[in-house]
């Protein structure tokens, strides 16, 4: 006699509902998982001083303490910066997601959801979905603080807020790489490292803050292949005029590239995790 | 419904290494509808490694595992519907609360958001959580957070539980409370898969127990089968009167031909090789009219077992073959 009996104590056995029984498994489990994040945010809100100071240091310390020197006027060169800025902070925001998976599978936390009837990319899409409030959060303190010091739009908002998407964008395809580090190394602060390793010659290894042909040959080579040089010449012919096609294309191909080589690789680097 | 299925789950021939490490090395186990089968081990026995097989979270390189019938690579998904895993692993969310751990692990298993309240209120006011389902899970004690671990996993209320060693680093008293969970959890209907490094505790719990060692079962049976396999069993007597220990230990040597010993003032042990003496001893205290306050047939205790199974007491870490 195997039937159930329930003790007073919990109500009767119930099946759940299969998952096919409910459309948009997926989505709607990364939006769990996405709350999830949200709720640790929201709880820990020191999390944030890395993307809400760190663009105000930049700013200050760029704009004021070279930028007389670059470009002989501080107003235009923080007309010149703060657009790049926007693209570098949004992508160091990034890379919270790669860190703070690799917490997650050192603690267990990623094996309690494995064990659970949802898509294996599931979790992993919920901590790219997750840290958009990191990345809004930093743009809106980014554009606070730069209208207080005197920046202002040189063309629309409209051509703004897609400048703002299209750095998000990039920025989430960029997260994959941190969620395929994540998965693969062994420690949260190994991550951090690596991270930084990689981001410093992208973002740094641009015209973020001098013109490319004041540049030597090498580096103006890399600048030329560089996707995040690209995402800062979109940014800034959206945000205060100039060409925005070309860059705006090859931004938009380099995320969906991203995304295309580093999601698929990090969710079978997770399968495989034992 | 499944009528025919007599194991709620059941591995056969299970092998998984990882480089040269052979962590299973063919491994059964197989536990019917609503007992529990006790997995006890050393250290790196091989214990975690079947249940994360069990659970899916890891492939057999050889040999096959079912959960309800379904195979847990083939039909992973199923199985995940079906199974509740809680070791030092599967862990919850340290910054979330206990109520907002479980509502998340509701909501993952599909149920709506009212009722993945709920169910979080009733698992935490079962498991004595109520007071402290709003605070973060990082503010609990060493014995809070273990029942936290183990609600997470019965929130889809599960036919099948994991529990990966579930009370090691517990003291007595919230070891004590953590049997009472598992055994409530078996008057619920619920199949356990226990792994513990204590002899006690799979004493106290099992129905069944493998006995596993380098990634191999060594035995199989009834706490009671093995602790016969270990061999000589001791006849415990201590009369209501103190003073007719003499007459008792008259008796005791007359019934098994061996000399009894007195462990503690009032207290008389005796070994013997046969269920049978225990029975003429106990008649003869009846003939002779000696009122008893304890009186058993007392077996070896699972450490003896394990020392005769494998050569080596359960406490000592094995080495793992390389």
């Amino acid at each position: 006699m195997t039937t159930t009996t329930r003790t007073a104590a919990t109500p009767p056995r119930t099946s759940l509902p299969r998952a096919d029984a409910r459309p948009f498994g997926l989505a709607r489990h990364s939006l769990s998982l996405a709350g999830r994040s949200l709720i640790k945010t929201v709880r820990t809100p020191e999390q944030l001083l890395d993307v809400t100071l760190q663009p105000v240091v930049f700013v200050v310390i760029f704009v004021y303490l070279l930028g007389g020197a670059i470009s002989g006027s501080q107003h235009a060169y923080l007309e010149f910066l703060l657009p790049a800025i926007m693209v570098q902070t949004v992508l160091f925001a990034s890379i919270a997601t790669g860190v703070s998976l690799n917490t997650d599978v050192e603690k267990g936390v990623f094996d309690r959801f494995r064990s659970l009837p949802i898509a294996r990319s599931a979790p992993l899409v919920g901590s790219v979905v997750g840290d958009l409030v990191r990345f809004v959060v930093s743009i809106v303190v980014l554009f606070a603080f730069g209208y207080a010091i005197g920046f202002r739009i040189g063309t629309d908002p409209l051509s703004t807020v897609a400048a703002c998407l299209l750095t998000i964008a990039f920025a989430f395809a960029v997260s994959w790489i941190g969620v395929l580090l994540g998965v693969l190394m062994r420690s949260p602060g190994a991550v951090q490292g690596t991270a930084f390793l990689v981001l410093f010659p992208l973002t740094f290894g641009t015209n973020m803050m001098v013109p490319t042909d004041t540049l030597p040959g090498w580096l103006q080579w890399w600048v030329g292949v560089n996707p995040v040089a690209d995402v800062m010449a979109a940014a800034r012919g959206l945000i205060i005029g100039g060409p925005v096609a070309g860059p705006v294309t090859r931004s938009l191909l380099w995320t969906v590239a991203i995304i295309a080589v580093f999601a698929p690789l990090a969710v079978r680097a997770y399968r495989r995790r034992a | 419904m499944v009528a025919a299925m007599s194991y709620a789950f059941e591995a056969e021939g299970l092998v998984k290494r990882f480089g040269a490490t052979t962590a299973l090395a063919g491994i059964d186990l197989a536990a019917r509808p609503g007992t529990v089968l006790g997995v006890l081990g050393p250290n790196g026995a091989g214990k975690t490694t079947a249940v994360r097989i069990l659970a899916t979270l890891l492939r057999p390189d050889s040999g096959r595992a079912t959960v309800g019938g379904h195979d847990v690579v083939r039909d992973a998904g199923t199985v995940r519907r079906l199974i509740g895993l809680t070791g030092q692993y599967a862990s919850v969310d340290e910054d979330l609360t206990g109520t907002q751990n479980l509502v998340l692990i509701g909501r993952l298993l599909d149920l709506s958001r009212r009722d993945a309240r709920a169910r979080a209120a009733e698992l935490l006011a079962w498991f004595d959580l109520t007071d402290a389902a709003g605070r973060p899970a990082k503010t609990y004690s060493g014995g809070m957070r273990r029942r936290l671990d183990l609600v997470a996993s019965l929130v889809g209320r599960p036919e099948v539980i994991y529990l990966d060693e579930p009370t090691t680093g517990l003291d007595p008293a919230k070891r004590e409370e953590m049997w009472g969970v598992v055994r409530s959890l078996v008057d619920d209907g619920s199949t356990v898969l226990l792994t513990t490094q204590y002899l006690d505790e799979a004493d106290a719990l099992a129905d069944e127990i493998s006995v596993i060692d380098h990634g191999r079962v060594i035995a199989h049976g009834t706490p009671g089968e093995l602790k016969r396999i270990a061999g000589s069993q001791t006849i415990v007597v201590r009369p209501t009167d103190p003073d007719r220990i003499g007459e008792v230990a008259d008796i005791l040597r007359a019934g098994t031909g061996a000399e009894p010993e007195l462990p503690r003032p009032g207290l008389l042990t005796v070994p013997v090789e046969s269920d049978a003496a225990f029975t003429t001893v106990v008649r003869r205290l009846d003939d002779a009219g000696i009122g008893v306050v304890e009186l058993a047939l007392r077996l070896p205790s699972l450490d003896e077992v394990f020392f005769t199974l494998t050569g080596h007491g359960a406490a000592e870490p094995t080495e793992v073959p390389a």
